[in-house]
């Protein structure tokens, strides 16, 4: 493991996942949500998690944020908070 | 107290998870947008699944896929990390996908229905629709009835 880039790393994520619940905009919050899962993956593979690092950046980064768009191009784009 | 301090450093990745988790119960609890409060889930979800992970992590392994070759005569000496919490992660992964997509499924049922997606909107939609099922409601029309 090596430590520098680990902290990095989990910094990033704490940023991130404090930018994707607080940003009004929906679409920039989901795609937040996409860079969260990445770093994520990132983190999963540079523990030796080789295999769940590959599914997180398949299902999390890439499934997950197409369902989210395709829900937001059915709904409205704007949050109250 | 440096023995406390140890523990804060050693184990940075159980903070940070036990951080994530946090918000993302925040998020769920205390935002309004139905579609933020699954993003919400997601973020907990994930933090779970970092912890796991976390606590497959041996000092020293490698990635748990085999080094040298099958047999004994090949064996190297070789630490890896624990296999069977990320078995229990890949399928944890599936099933969270899954249940975001019947959640957001329900949100565009609920959109299409009330016309809105922020979580006082609806439950003022439902209270003006059917009265009877608002508690607030009847508790208020008790009050108006004991006053006349």
């Amino acid at each position: 493991m090596i430590w520098i880039l680990d902290i990095t790393m989990l910094f990033f994520l704490v940023v991130c996942a404090i930018a994707a619940i607080s940003i009004k905009d929906l679409l920039s919050s989901i795609i937040i949500l996409s860079a969260y899962s990445l770093i994520m993956a990132v983190v999963w593979v540079e523990m030796h998690a080789v295999d769940v690092g590959f599914t997180e950046a398949a299902v999390g980064a890439g499934i997950t944020t197409v369902l989210f768009i395709a829900t937001l191009a059915r709904t409205e784009g704007r949050s109250e908070d | 107290m440096s023995g406390i301090l140890d523990i804060v450093y050693a184990e940075y990745n159980y903070w940070i998870y036990v951080t994530l988790m946090m918000i993302g119960f925040y998020a769920m609890i205390a935002k309004k947008n139905l579609i933020k409060k699954v993003i919400g889930a997601n973020i907990f979800q994930t933090a779970i699944f970092l912890f796991y992970v976390s606590l497959a992590d041996v000092t020293g392994g490698t990635a748990p896929i085999l080094v040298g070759g099958h047999g004994a005569e090949h064996a190297a000496d070789v630490i890896y990390t624990n296999p069977v919490p990320h078995c229990l992660i890949l399928t944890a992964i599936v099933v969270s996908v899954s249940t975001t997509a019947v959640a957001l499924a329900l949100i565009i049922r609920i959109y299409q229905e009330y016309g809105s997606i922020e979580e006082d909107v609806i439950l003022a939609a439902r209270r003006e629709l059917k009265p009877e099922f608002s508690e607030h409601a009847r508790q208020k029309g008790v009050a108006e009835v004991g006053r006349q």
